[in-house]
């Protein structure tokens, strides 16, 4: 095995082709859901809760106002079960008469005319009767006398390594820290939206963005009562996900096909403004950490014991996997005999969180890492020395039991990593440059990480994904999935996998359309398992069918793509089998217990070392990233351009995570700042350079060795900009996004700086 | 649907705002109007005056006095206007952070202005320079300190019929330097959460003749500093105190907790920044350093 650094070396062009979508995305012919023609059909609209949970009285609808050219569709217009299909059936569709949360969908309404629909919403009033004492906040909530479900808790897991007595006797250095991280909105370009229609023979469509085709169909089966063959799912263009099109696509789905049914075979468009999709949509789980360290004198580390806690919100929905994956992470890529971990996933009063890039592990990661920099800092250690003394190698055991194997960069890409941004000549310049009393404070800080691929343990097993591939007569080769692309990069990546493997030019082989009635169920797109995992099944897939084409249809061992052409032509004349399909199969020794989280909890963990340089005004405390370095070993860049587009996004999502972004939340329990004015993301201008080195160590369950990249950059950011800051003020940081108003509340705990500093704009 | 009238002459305009005085809205740039139109569309009006086509409006003109800017001139004009650089670099330094580049293409500054944001961000630097309005109507025109514009939250001084034509600036005084910054949620596309503009005339070396602040996000509408310039006149830079300059701030602004930053964050980074536009040492240290 030889590390290869960055496909600099290689040709970037053949390695990264055009874009299968980018042509009809950079035209404008791509038709996102609100684009579908919808001729003669409705819009929707949806009436929701305004109290923090409680108890529906009364729906009054104003007798002033003519509702004869309104569908309307409350709860008792469910065929199916008032539940949206995921793990529990614990979310309702429609109130009925208990809810959870404000904004929760009471009444749907459809209007032909999208203005109308607008004031209408208006003149429905619910009588809602509040809940006494609703709570907001995770360890109001583990206290709480007044439970919404047993304990309020979703979940209760724990990582038990070694022996926690036995670590702290050995400790001869001890830190104790509580980190926070909030909610953060994905923040997709294009907001969630559903169009569905009753067909001529009573069969239900509904095309719309989402995630998880399959997730969507399921829902539609239960929520509707109707059998699988007569729903049709489709995805349309989608305008970006993160997670965020994972589980609530289903809802809308639902409440677009409700309103079908009554709309008397008239299309029903719901599609959501930005504010309400920021008001109800699931957002990053926020998250509480109790942490405590614990090293000998040289710095080995010989404890590590957590209390990791996420906010549910109100509903179950994706909370336990998202705190399972939290969990795994917590550790971080260091040998540790003895861990704790326990993880909590708690009710609250909130619209419930959901799945958004890094699921769980950027908030635990988020509190190990910074914690590290504590330590080092107490045992007077660099924190990079630290990391060094205990990263994984190859054969040491993880924290979930599992023996590492070869597939083990930790070390790599610290060293990359430490070269690239010249660390330590930095580390004594910035020193330098805060002793000498200039306007600004420097610092430069470090996250070392690590990100599984795919399903937990046993998770791949129970999807039992399925990819098929189709060859047409003339030469051309279909393939059927349901993994979608959502701007990521997915379809250009899938169709360059099969058609390598294929040995076919990349307009031979094209992605057919999501659409349930057509593709077999290959998993959801999510959990960074797409290149991996279906990726693997495609090449799998591509090499069946080479091998059918051999056999019963001549095709000649050594082709170009006439000659596989013509024996495409030969198996349809001879009427063969021109759709092969390839199973999902773990790979070895994928051995993994859900209750003591023991085994191999993923197929391939990829490997990063994040570092960030940051200045910090003394004057008005903003913080501004002068310098980004990301250097990860993914096994293998499938299509560099993608990849490095992929790292470069979510890099610059986790510095919004770290530096900018804060849901606000109402009395109600409602993000306030449902505006793109009022809720911060960073802009182009506030990024600084993001340098993305690619290591390839070729051993990934993917094809070539590839494994998961896109949750990765979401892990580094937060931890790294803080550690900096940490550095750059000498304050300790507890909580994200740093916003200048919390560095002042920190400094303002330090001694008044006597010099008023002095940043100049003269004019 | 709202009626909309774009006439192509000043005179025409204030006689169809004199006929029906209330009954428009006037739009120009758009770029605050719009998002409120989508915002809260029961807030729309029933008819639109849209001054984009007054070629009277339009421009920047220098004159013996100092620069007169046509209140539909857009942000941008400003922004890459010579002379404008050369002698008012705070307003175009104010332009250029004021939205982001597609914003400026459309916004003016009369828009931005009679939109009364508290958070304008054009405002701090025009109370600096000490900025007249020429305010016009079907009957005449009036003068009107620009100090004087902002009444209340939301609230100006413009009365039914007028509109807001020119916005004059005189030179600054010889000897005089300048200190703008914003401190917005971000590098760009930003709401100030704190923004300051001070002229600042020194009399001879050391001895503050003037100063002139302008601040806004730290009080219902953009705002000057009476007490703090009240103080600063006529004192020896090695007299002042940050004490009394505090004192002074703390006087002059009322910051509230709002959706973009704290009432004490504003306080605070208010004083500092108001310590940092008067005090000159660090300017001195650093051209000694040259």
């Amino acid at each position: 095995m030889s590390l290869t650094g960055a496909p600099a070396q290689r040709d970037q062009r053949a390695d990264s082709p055009a874009r299968v979508d980018g042509f009809a995305k950079i035209t404008g012919s791509a038709l996102y859901v609100d684009d579908l023609p919808c001729a003669g059909g409705l819009f929707g609209a949806t009436v929701r809760t305004a109290m923090a949970g409680g108890i529906l009285q009364e729906v009054i609808f104003d007798p002033a106002m003519d509702w004869s050219d309104f569908v309307i569709v409350t709860a008792k217009d469910i065929p199916g079960v008032n539940a949206v299909k995921l793990l529990e059936n614990d979310q309702i569709v429609l109130v009925e008469r208990t809810f959870r949360h404000a904004g929760e969908a009471v009444v749907l309404l459809a209007h032909a005319d999208r203005e109308v629909l607008g004031m209408a919403l208006k003149r429905v009033s619910l009588v809602e009767q509040l809940n006494p004492d609703p709570i907001f906040d995770i360890d109001e909530a583990l206290q709480a006398e007044r439970e919404m479900i047993p304990g309020n808790l979703y979940a209760d897991y724990l990582l038990n390594r070694g022996d926690l007595a036995e670590g702290e006797r050995r400790a001869e250095v001890v830190i104790e820290a509580c980190l926070r991280t909030p909610a953060q909105e994905q923040l997709y370009i294009e907001p969630q939206g559903m169009l569905a229609r009753v067909q001529a023979n009573g069969d239900i469509l509904v095309e719309g963005s989402l995630q998880c085709p399959y997730y969507v169909l399921d829902a539609l089966v239960q929520c509707l009562g109707m059998d699988k063959n007569r729903l049709r799912v489709v995805q349309s263009t989608t305008g970006g996900a993160f997670g965020g099109k994972e589980d609530y696509p289903s809802m809308i789905a639902c409440h677009a096909a409700l309103l079908a049914l009554k709309a008397g075979g008239r299309p029903v468009k719901l599609i959501y403004t930005r504010g309400e999709d920021l008001r109800v949509t699931p957002k990053r789980h926020p998250s509480r950490t109790l942490i405590r360290l614990g090293a000998n004198k040289a710095g080995t580390l010989q404890f590590i014991d957590m209390d990791f806690a996420i906010d549910g919100g109100a509903y179950r929905t994706l909370s336990p996997v998202v705190l399972s994956r939290g969990v795994i992470h917590a550790p971080g890529p260091y040998k540790c005999p003895n861990i704790r971990v326990r993880g909590r996933a708690v009710a609250t009063n909130h619209p419930p969180f959901g799945a958004f890039r890094g699921f769980g592990a950027p908030q635990s990661i988020f509190a190990m890492e910074v914690a590290m920099d504590r330590l080092a800092k107490k045992l007077g250690m660099d924190p990079a020395e630290l990391r060094r003394k205990n990263l994984l190698r190859s054969s040491d055991v993880h924290a979930t039991g599992e023996v590492v194997g070869a597939d083990c960069f930790a070390h790599a890409t610290l060293d990359v990593a430490l070269e690239r941004t010249h660390y330590h000549q930095r580390l004594a310049e910035y020193k330098a440059w805060n002793a000498a009393g200039h306007p600004t404070r420097k610092g430069i800080g470090l996250a070392t990480f690590a990100h599984g691929a795919g399903f937990t343990g046993n998770g791949e097993l129970h999807l039992a994904s399925r990819v098929s591939l189709q060859v047409l007569a003339h030469g051309h080769v279909e393939i059927l999935c349901s993994n979608t692309e959502m701007g990521q990069g997915a379809a250009t990546t899938l169709v360059q996998i099969a058609a390598e493997a294929l040995g076919l030019p990349m307009d031979s082989v094209y992605l057919a359309q999501t659409d349930t009635s057509r593709v077999p169920n290959s998993g959801p797109t999510v959990a960074s398992r797409t290149c991996m995992v279906v990726g693997d099944l495609i090449q799998k897939a591509a090499e069946r069918l080479l091998r059918r084409l051999r056999e019963a249809a001549d095709l000649p061992a050594s082709y170009d793509a006439q000659d596989f052409a013509a024996a495409c032509g030969r198996l349809h004349a001879a009427k063969g089998d021109a759709l092969v399909t390839a199973h999902y199969h773990p790979p070895a020794g994928m051995l993994w217990d859900e209750q003591t989280f023991w085994g191999r909890a993923y197929a391939s963990y990829a490997w990063a070392t994040y570092i960030a340089e940051v200045e910090v005004d003394v004057l008005t405390l903003e913080t501004r990233v002068l310098d980004f370095t990301a250097v990860q070993e993914i096994g293998k860049a499938v299509h560099p351009v993608i990849v490095r587009g992929q790292i470069e996004g979510g890099v610059a999502q986790g510095l919004g995570f770290a530096l900018y972004e804060a849901v606000l939340w109402n009395a109600r329990g409602v993000m306030a700042n449902d505006r793109l004015t009022n809720y911060i993301i960073p802009t182009s201008a506030d990024l600084g350079d993001i340098h993305v080195v690619l290591l390839e160590g070729g051993l990934g369950a993917g094809p070539k060795g590839a494994k998961g990249v896109g949750e990765l950059p979401m892990d580094g950011p937060a931890p790294a900009v803080v550690n900096a800051i940490q550095q750059a003020l000498d304050i300790d940081i507890c909580q994200i996004p740093v916003l200048p108003e919390y560095l002042l509340e920190r400094c303002a705990a330090k001694p008044p700086a006597q010099e008023i500093p002095t940043v100049r704009r003269e004019y | 649907m709202s009626e909309w009238t774009r006439p192509r002459h000043l005179p025409e305009a204030l006689e169809i705002l004199a006929a029906a005085p209330g009954r428009y809205r006037v739009i120009s740039g758009g770029t605050d109007l719009m998002v409120e139109r989508h915002l809260a569309p029961e807030r729309r009006p029933d008819a639109w005056l849209d001054i984009s086509g007054l070629w009277e409006l339009q421009g920047l003109q220098i004159t013996e006095e100092g620069l007169r800017i046509g209140a539909a001139t857009s942000l941008e004009a400003i922004r890459r206007h010579a002379e404008v650089a050369a002698h008012w670099p705070m307003l175009a330094a104010s332009a250029a952070v004021t939205g982001a580049p597609p914003i400026q293409n459309r916004a003016t500054l009369g828009g931005n202005l009679c939109n009364a944001s508290p958070a304008a961000d054009n405002a701090p630097v025009l109370l600096a320079y000490g900025a007249r309005l020429e305010i016009v109507h079907h009957h005449g025109t009036r003068w009107l300190p620009y100090a004087d514009f902002h009444q209340g939250y939301r609230k100006t001084a413009l009365q039914a019929g007028e509109l807001l034509g020119a916005v004059w600036i005189p030179y600054p005084p010889p000897r005089s330097r300048g200190y703008f910054r914003k401190v917005g949620t971000r590098a760009a596309q930003a709401i100030a959460k704190v923004s300051i503009a001070a002229l600042i005339e020194a009399e001879r070396e050391g001895m503050i003749q003037c100063a002139r602040f302008g601040m806004a996000s730290v009080a219902a509408v953009p705002c000057a500093l009476p007490s703090v310039s009240q103080y600063l006149a006529g004192r020896a830079v090695r007299d002042i105190a940050e004490a009394p300059v505090r004192r002074g701030v703390r006087q002059d602004i009322a910051p509230v907790k709002d959706i973009r930053s704290t009432a004490a964050y504003r306080l605070e980074i208010a004083s500092r920044l108001v310590l940092e536009a008067i005090d000159p040492r660090a300017a001195r240290k650093k051209e000694d350093g040259v």
